[in-house]
């Protein structure tokens, strides 16, 4: 008989054979060594220099130095997390390696390919991934596709190139699904973005197999401000995988990116996100999407470390029978504050939005889930499923939501479920009868928790979001 | 005979109320034993207390098991040791199937990887054998199961992970007629001279295919009678009012 087509359920995604002690392998880093680390602070002679660095036109000047402006007249936000900590005069907003962007990982100087190595970003590449982009810290190293997509009319290379070589397509887009003004954050990017992917997937080309982005923050003090731009037209697909991660310093670092996804008439989109980064990073992200009539747009996201993340993506149903979906999980342990969610704004007719939420505190941690879902008058027939569910891992932790939500049409479908919880004693002691470490059993529980979500990325993503997992059970144990 | 299991003088309590009031019993290798007693004697928690439940305070007393002091000892340490437990209500898991706990559980106990083939042969086995759904194994644990379902699963890790002591905690009850005799004919085909049985049942119909050995009344705290197999058939005519008095 041949055994390997025997058929099981479940595939290793839920194997646990690698219950077993991790080292944090995400925490290591090299020497600050840089071509050029732009001075601490914020002004426009830092913005301009940047701008000049970077030899770019003058309208994307004009807009870093509208964004500017905008960031010193904007308050910080009102709510959540608190970011009085935050010292722009203490971060460096420009920080270029030693090398310009490489398309073979032969070129890339060894302590940095070192890194990607180690984060298994060639291999994945290698293995089944249709083109990769590596940043460390303000600039992209490393950006190739593959052949055939080239031949297909894919684009995909980083925005400091895409400026010059696609100037009339970036300018169409850029800053059209995000405005500068949104936030005070979104604000700081525009005025000091740097490095991140520019996307664009022409008509009626599905690609099989996902880009991935990866996005390392190395030194100290710094701030990370990629912008990822990606266009999906008419009748084409794209699954974007963006990763990100940071080794640990004593002072904080900031991370304040940007991602615009326009997902034309009858296109599909999935963006996952996998970031795990240090306890010393403060992660004010900002993504969301325009999506068309006919189109889909998922956002997959694993939300791991940071000293305080606001992340809450968002998604506008432009397009008639347009849906979205929102699978997310994040895990806040000791001394972390995740503050992460969904937004999603109905306009077309017969449009659909799901969204799953998990989260974990441990340790005294805070987990909050927020949203808001806005349903706006001409969204007849809307459909809005909300599911969020937070877990704790003891007393001293806290799991919350905050749901906002904006109903302005009769005519539409909605359901909220919220459940918030303490880790059953009972369940821990139970699968110890059966042998396994009191760690074990939490790993086992905590993992059937977010197996919702991981079932969501691919497979090899799934095993690195169970190893983030067990990383947090172990530090866990030691705090 | 090797003795497997020994309490001595076992005084336990359940936030702060004494359930337990100095109780005593052996179990040696190749036998069955029978634990009976009213609603509330305390049959379950001694389970827990055997298994080093931590809502189980023990304020006096001893545990052996194969020559190992489990008195204060963890549940997963117990469990290494050889001992399982049958749930009398067992909780369900989500996010991991019935196949990947037992694969896990199993290389936990025996501290090796387990082969996955293997491992399928045998389960589709005791599937068969023990009456199950075939699909029941690829699915959550416990998550959904019947009452029936429950039992049988329980029973089936019990095989499975193959212990020296298995303790059934009312395995029976909820069982249909014909589950019964599936389940009953399983714990005959585990039971060897190596191992030991101790079942907590309230009726006989379990024990229709195995051998008891002893039969023990648990009443007040206590172990108040111990006898043979016609023990099981005085308490189910005569309740246990007779023993009332027996100390
Ligand atoms: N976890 C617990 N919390 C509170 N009380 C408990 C707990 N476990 C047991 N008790 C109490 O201890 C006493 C003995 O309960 P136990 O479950 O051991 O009885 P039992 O003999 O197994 O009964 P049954 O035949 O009904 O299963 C009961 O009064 C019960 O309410
Ligand atoms: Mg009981």
């Amino acid at each position: 008989m041949d055994r390997k087509n025997k058929d099981f359920s479940g595939a290793s995604k839920n194997d646990l054979d690698f219950l077993q002690d991790n080292q944090n392998f995400y925490d290591f880093k090299n020497a600050d060594d840089y071509e050029y680390k732009i001075k601490k602070g914020l002004s426009k002679e830092i913005v301009e220099e940047i701008s000049k660095r970077k030899n770019e036109p003058d309208w994307l000047l004009q807009i870093r130095l509208k964004a500017l402006e905008t960031y010193f007249k904007l308050d910080l936000p009102q709510w959540g997390p608190d970011l009085s900590e935050l010292d722009m005069d203490n971060i460096s907003t420009y920080v270029k390696p030693k090398t310009e962007s490489k398309s073979s990982w032969e070129d890339v100087p060894e302590d940095i390919k070192n890194t990607f190595t180690k984060l298994g970003i060639p291999k994945a590449e290698h293995q089944y991934l249709a083109g990769v982009g590596a940043q460390y810290d303000s600039e992209v190293v490393y950006h190739s596709i593959k052949e055939d997509m080239l031949k297909r009319g894919v684009i995909y290379t980083d925005i400091d190139t895409a400026v010059k070589e696609y100037p009339e397509l970036v300018k169409e887009y850029f800053s059209k699904c995000v405005p500068l003004s949104e936030h005070k954050f979104i604000s700081l990017h525009y005025a000091v973005f740097s490095g991140g992917s520019f996307v664009y997937v022409p008509k009626g080309v599905k690609l099989e197999m996902p880009l991935q982005s990866y996005f390392r923050l190395n030194s100290p003090e710094s701030g990370q401000f990629e912008h990822t731009l990606i266009i999906v037209d008419e009748g084409a697909s794209l699954h974007f995988i963006e990763g990100c991660s940071a080794p640990k310093y004593s002072k904080v670092n900031l991370h304040a990116g940007c991602v615009e996804l326009f997902v034309k008439d009858n296109a599909e989109m999935k963006f996952s996100t996998i970031e795990n980064w240090s306890k010393n990073m403060l992660n004010l992200n900002t993504k969301k999407a325009i999506v068309g009539n006919n189109a889909k747009l998922d956002w997959v996201s694993g939300s791991f470390g940071s000293k305080i993340s606001m992340l809450y993506p968002m998604s506008i149903l432009q397009g008639d029978n347009s849906s979205t979906e929102y699978v997310g999980i994040s895990f806040a342990g000791s001394g972390q504050n995740l503050d992460t969610g969904f937004k999603v704004l109905h306009i077309g007719k017969n449009t659909t939005s799901n969204v799953v939420s998990k989260s974990i505190s441990k340790s005294g941690g805070v987990a909050t889930y927020r949203s808001i879902v806005n349903i706006l008058p001409s969204a007849i027939n809307a459909k809005c499923s909300v599911n969020c569910d937070g877990l704790m891992l003891d007393s001293i932790s806290k799991s919350d939501t905050i749901p906002v939500n904006k109903i302005a049409c009769n005519d539409i479908t909605f359901s909220h479920e919220a459940k918030v919880g303490k880790i059953s004693e009972e369940a821990i002691y139970y699968l110890m009868t059966r042998g396994l470490t009191e760690q074990d059993a939490k790993a086992v529980i905590v993992r059937g928790f977010a197996s919702p979500i991981s079932k969501s990325f691919p497979l090899e993503y799934a095993v690195e979001m169970n190893r983030l997992i067990d990383l947090e059970l172990e530090e866990a144990k030691n705090d | 005979m090797k003795q497997l299991l020994s309490i001595k003088n076992l005084f336990v309590n359940v936030e702060d109320k004494e359930i337990l009031k100095g109780l005593n019993f052996e179990v040696n290798a190749g036998e069955t034993h029978v634990i009976m007693g009213p609603n509330g004697a305390g049959k379950s928690s001694l389970m827990n207390a055997i298994f080093g439940n931590p809502k189980y305070q023990k304020t006096n007393g001893q545990i052996v098991f194969n020559d190992v002091d489990i008195t204060n000892a963890k549940p997963d340490e117990i469990a290494k040791l050889g001992v399982f437990m049958s749930f009398q209500n067992p909780v369900s898991v989500e996010g991991i199937s019935v196949f990947n706990f037992i694969k896990t559980a199993k290389s936990k106990l025996t501290n090796s990887p387990i082969n996955y083939f293997d491992l399928k042969d045998e389960i589709d086995k005791y599937v068969l054998q023990l009456d199950m759904r075939e699909e029941l194994s690829k699915r959550d644990l416990n998550v959904g199961f019947s009452g029936g379902e429950k039992k049988k699963a329980e029973i089936l890790q019990m095989l499975c992970l193959n212990p020296k002591l298995a303790i059934l905690d009312e395995t029976d009850s909820g069982l249909d007629v014909d589950a019964i005799k599936v389940v009953s004919k399983g714990v005959e085909m585990f039971k060897n001279d190596q191992n030991a049985v101790l079942i907590i049942t309230h009726s006989s119909r379990i024990l229709e295919h195995l051998k008891v050995d002893k039969v023990h009344i648990l009443l007040n705290g206590k172990i108040v009678k111990t006898g043979d197999a016609s023990l099981v058939d005085f308490v189910e005519k005569n309740g246990y009012a007779g023993f009332e008095g027996e100390n």
